[in-house]
């Protein structure tokens, strides 16, 4: 494993030496996520083992190419698992693809997203310096949070090596309920569940239905399931997982995907075919007007991504909200103080970092 | 002992600082007679002391822009202040530089039930948020022990913790969106209303960066629904090492409880005269393991934990029968710093968190540097997490006490790097720990965090010389701890 470490440091020194850009790919389940990949392919993959896992420490630790699904089967033979439940994308997921997209599932607005889990990080940097933040414990509070800011960041600043990760138990109980309501009912009864103390951890409306998971003890979900007299959806689990992994028919064909991130109390926007999830705070739109859903999304207080797509809309329009000026300077400086050379993935992001 | 009086890299003209404040400024918002800047001279860590230049006190966010807008251009140093509660030092003054309290910014903007966010002021306390959603039936779950009093931004800036955190989350974990200023005075939002935000999570990057990357003057918190009962186990161990075994046990059993704290026996004595909580005063250790959730769910998760109590030894347990015997428990746990506080002149509070199986040997180390330095140490701990809270006494009028008191902690810190944990679970590195930044990180991560800081604050004016060492100041921590005899193990 170590060798594999020394030969990426020489060439990560050969293409800082020479004007030259690396794209790192994991499992290349995530590749069409981001700005198109540039650059000599850097594959880390082989990188791959889980390195320590303590189910009573909550924590484990896997080398950035271990496979999603190889995990969770590990983990699930403690009963615990990844309960932000990343999408995996195809069968080669890896976990440092899962930190490097940030991307969240189904339960996210339930227990939090990839970015709340991560504890700790082993990375090389662009000057090829091993670097090692967070740890392996909840709670620590030493320097700055730099396996969250690796949540999500595609790859920019580094490559992660090593992922420390809070596992939790899996839910002893599961129901999923189904609602008719339209999309503006749906949304408010969404928002007024949350405020009360239920066991929702998923919610899914599409085309008149709403599909409600509640998750936990026994008795909480038999409680809930009582009190809310929706009509109990059988294989559920197939349901979440083909949303989770966008099976759905929603999400197939070749219309671009935008994904929406907005407060879960924005009203219908009418922007065109939509998928709600997240108790209203993650929609999905098939086709439509860039600049009308990106001024929409900002209207609301969110932004909008441009989930899926091919090459020429995403450099026509940017793959994710633009910045306003300061916030896009501390990005550029960020992005030096760990590639100076701007060797990682350029453009994944934003053009320019 | 003075916080950055050997810092003499920032020089600032007083005069000419106070001209340029006065004329952006109100006359009750700069303080600069010295009688008026001795309370603002240190935060809850008193041992050490420093007066700054000025005190600022902007009454919005736009005299804040106008204090750091002047401060960068003459290169004066900043340091925030909310409660000053912090125990790290995160907000002692610099002594060229203006302290800027956010205490006047503390109006709750907005509540909104229906989303569960409330909008707040920096100098909002963490209490009041809670105490303003309660009618909704919500409330904000950070719950940090000094909740009455620390404010929103301090809490932010630290990423504070609490006793519930285990379930619930840190603030980085409640937090949707912070404004603020950067260091030049421009205004910034860091996250927004919704779940995540495009780019960077620099929101997460300003959880914790102990006022080193920007000013905050607004927080979006998230609110989470209150539970409609909890209840709370007090169990008793005539052995540190079962209770160490219990909280193991009851993660292992697959239970994520509300809260899950440890005090030892020194903890226990202090408290129970002080509160009379009903804590066990034969017990050599206590636990206290709070379930919350529908009456369904908790009398089962109950019945779950009571069992492992009994499968790892407990001595005794009982289970709180009313809200208000509750309270009363928790009341002990609550008060442990105060009480200890009345048992010893001054006292120092560590923070370390370690992996929870090594609790029981953690504390059997501390016995032993307790009788190595001669000085009491009672030990509260979040256990859940692995959280420790060492407290240790000492008295600061005794020649020495206060040096052998730090020699004790850093050891403590030392140990829990060792053990591979961390120098602060929730407190921060603020200056009492900025040199032991080094026994946990490497040089290429200090620079980088130096990088890091850059990004944000160009000059390094932004709370100079705290949370992350200079590069120097590391080369001399690491000559030292190799002259020293190197740590051999003690078992």
């Amino acid at each position: 494993m170590e060798t594999l470490i020394d030969d990426w440091r020489a060439r990560i020194a050969a293409a800082a030496g020479s004007g030259g850009k690396l794209a790192i790919r994991g499992g290349g389940s995530k590749c069409f996520y981001g700005g198109p990949e540039t650059g000599e392919r850097l594959d880390v993959a082989a990188y791959s083992g889980i390195v320590a896992y303590e189910p009573t420490e909550l924590v484990v630790t896997a080398r950035a190419g271990t496979g999603l699904r190889e995990l969770a089967a590990t983990l699930a033979e403690k009963g615990q698992g990844l309960v932000f439940e990343p999408p995996h994308f195809g069968a080669a997921a890896t976990v440092g693809g899962m930190l490097a997209s940030g991307l969240s599932g189904p339960r996210r607005q339930a227990v939090g997203a990839v970015r709340d889990f991560v504890l700790g990080v082993k990375l090389l940097n662009g000057s090829g310096e091993v670097l090692t933040f967070g740890g392996q414990v909840m709670k620590n509070v030493a320097g700055y949070d730099v396996p969250r800011l690796l949540a999500g960041s595609l790859g920019t600043l580094g490559v992660v090596l090593e992922v420390s990760i809070k596992v939790l138990p899996l839910p002893v109980a599961e129901k999923t309920l189904r609602f008719a309501l339209d999309e503006a009912a749906a949304l408010q009864k969404l928002n007024q569940w949350g405020g009360r103390p239920l066991p929702i951890s998923a919610s899914a409306w599409h085309d008149g239905l709403l599909t409600l998971r509640l998750s936990g003890a026994a008795a909480a979900v038999a409680a809930a399931e009582r009190e809310l007299a929706g009509e109990v959806l059988a294989d559920a689990d197939a349901f979440w997982d083909s949303l989770r992994e966008q099976k759905q028919a929603f999400f197939l064909g070749d219309a671009p995907l935008w994904r929406l991130s907005l407060p879960s109390v924005t009203p219908p926007q009418a922007l065109g075919e939509t998928l709600i999830e997240w108790g209203g705070a993650q929609r999905w739109l098939r086709g439509g007007d860039a600049r009308r859903i990106r001024a929409a999304a900002a209207k609301a207080g969110g932004h909008a991504t441009l989930f899926r797509g091919d090459d020429a809309l995403k450099t026509e329009v940017g793959v994710f909200q633009p910045l306003t000026a300061p916030l896009a300077r501390i990005h550029r400086h960020l992005k030096q103080a760990f590639d100076p050379q701007g060797v990682f993935n350029p453009g994944r992001m934003y053009p320019g970092l | 002992m003075e916080g950055n009086s050997a810092d003499r890299r920032f020089a600032v003209d007083r005069p000419t600082l106070i001209r340029r404040l006065r004329a952006v400024l109100p006359a009750q918002a700069l303080l600069v007679e010295e009688e008026d800047l001795r309370p603002y001279d240190c935060d809850g860590l008193t041992a050490y002391r420093q007066l700054p230049l000025l005190v600022a006190l902007p009454e919005n966010e736009s005299q804040a822009q106008a204090i750091l807008k002047v401060c960068h251009e003459l290169k004066a140093p900043v340091v925030a202040r909310g409660a000053a509660t912090g125990l790290s030092g995160g907000a002692t003054p610099h002594a060229d530089g203006v302290v800027v309290s956010l205490a006047r910014l503390k109006k709750i903007v907005s509540i909104d039930a229906l989303s569960r966010t409330a909008v707040v002021q920096p100098g909002v306390r963490n209490l009041a948020v809670s105490e303003a959603a309660a009618p909704y039936g919500l409330y904000y779950a950070p719950d940090p022990s000094s909740q009455i009093a620390c404010t929103i931004g301090g809490n932010v800036a630290e990423n504070s913790g609490g006793v519930h955190c285990l379930k619930y989350g840190l603030t980085v974990h409640n937090v949707l969106r912070v404004r603020g200023l950067t260091m030049a005075g421009e205004i910034v939002e860091f996250g927004n209303a919704a779940l995540d935000a495009a780019g960077y999570d620099l929101l997460a990057l300003l959880n914790g960066s102990e006022g080193l990357l920007a000013m905050i003057t607004e927080v979006t918190v998230r609110l989470t629904p209150k539970p409609q009962l909890a209840q709370v186990v007090i169990a008793s161990f005539d052995d540190v090492r079962r209770a160490g075994d219990a909280v193991a046990g009851i993660i292992a059993a697959g239970i994520i409880p509300a809260g899950l704290e440890m005090m030892d026996k020194k903890a226990i004595h202090a408290v129970e005269p002080y509160v009379n909580a009903g804590y066990d005063m034969d017990a050599e250790a206590i636990l206290l393991c709070e379930s919350d959730g529908t009456p369904e769910e908790v009398a089962e998760e109950i019945g779950r934990i009571t069992a492992v109590l009994e499968r790892s030894g407990a001595s005794a347990y009982c289970v709180s029968r009313t809200e208000a015997e509750r309270l009363k428990f928790w009341a002990g746990r609550k008060a442990a710093f105060p009480a200890v506080g009345r048992l010893t002149p001054d006292y120092l509070c560590m923070d370390g968190t370690i992996p929870r199986k090594r609790l029981a040997e953690m504390l059997q180390e501390i016995t032993l540097l307790s009788g190595k330095y001669d000085l009491r140490c009672a030990n509260v701990f979040h256990a859940g997490d692995g959280n420790l809270h060492p407290l240790i006494m000492y008295d600061a009028n005794q020649p020495g006490q206060l040096e052998r008191a730090m020699a004790f902690g850093a050891e403590i810190l030392e140990l829990s790097v060792r053990f591979g944990g961390t120098i602060t679970g929730e407190h921060g590195v603020g200056i009492e720990k900025v040199n032991l930044m080094a026994e946990q990180f490497g040089m290429a991560e200090i620079e980088t965090f130096h990088r890091l800081k850059a990004a944000f604050d160009e000059h390094g004016l932004l709370n100079p010389g705290k949370g992350v060492p200079t590069l120097a100041r590391c080369r001399e921590y690491i000559q030292a701890r190799v002259a020293r005899a190197p740590t051999a193990p003690r078992f």
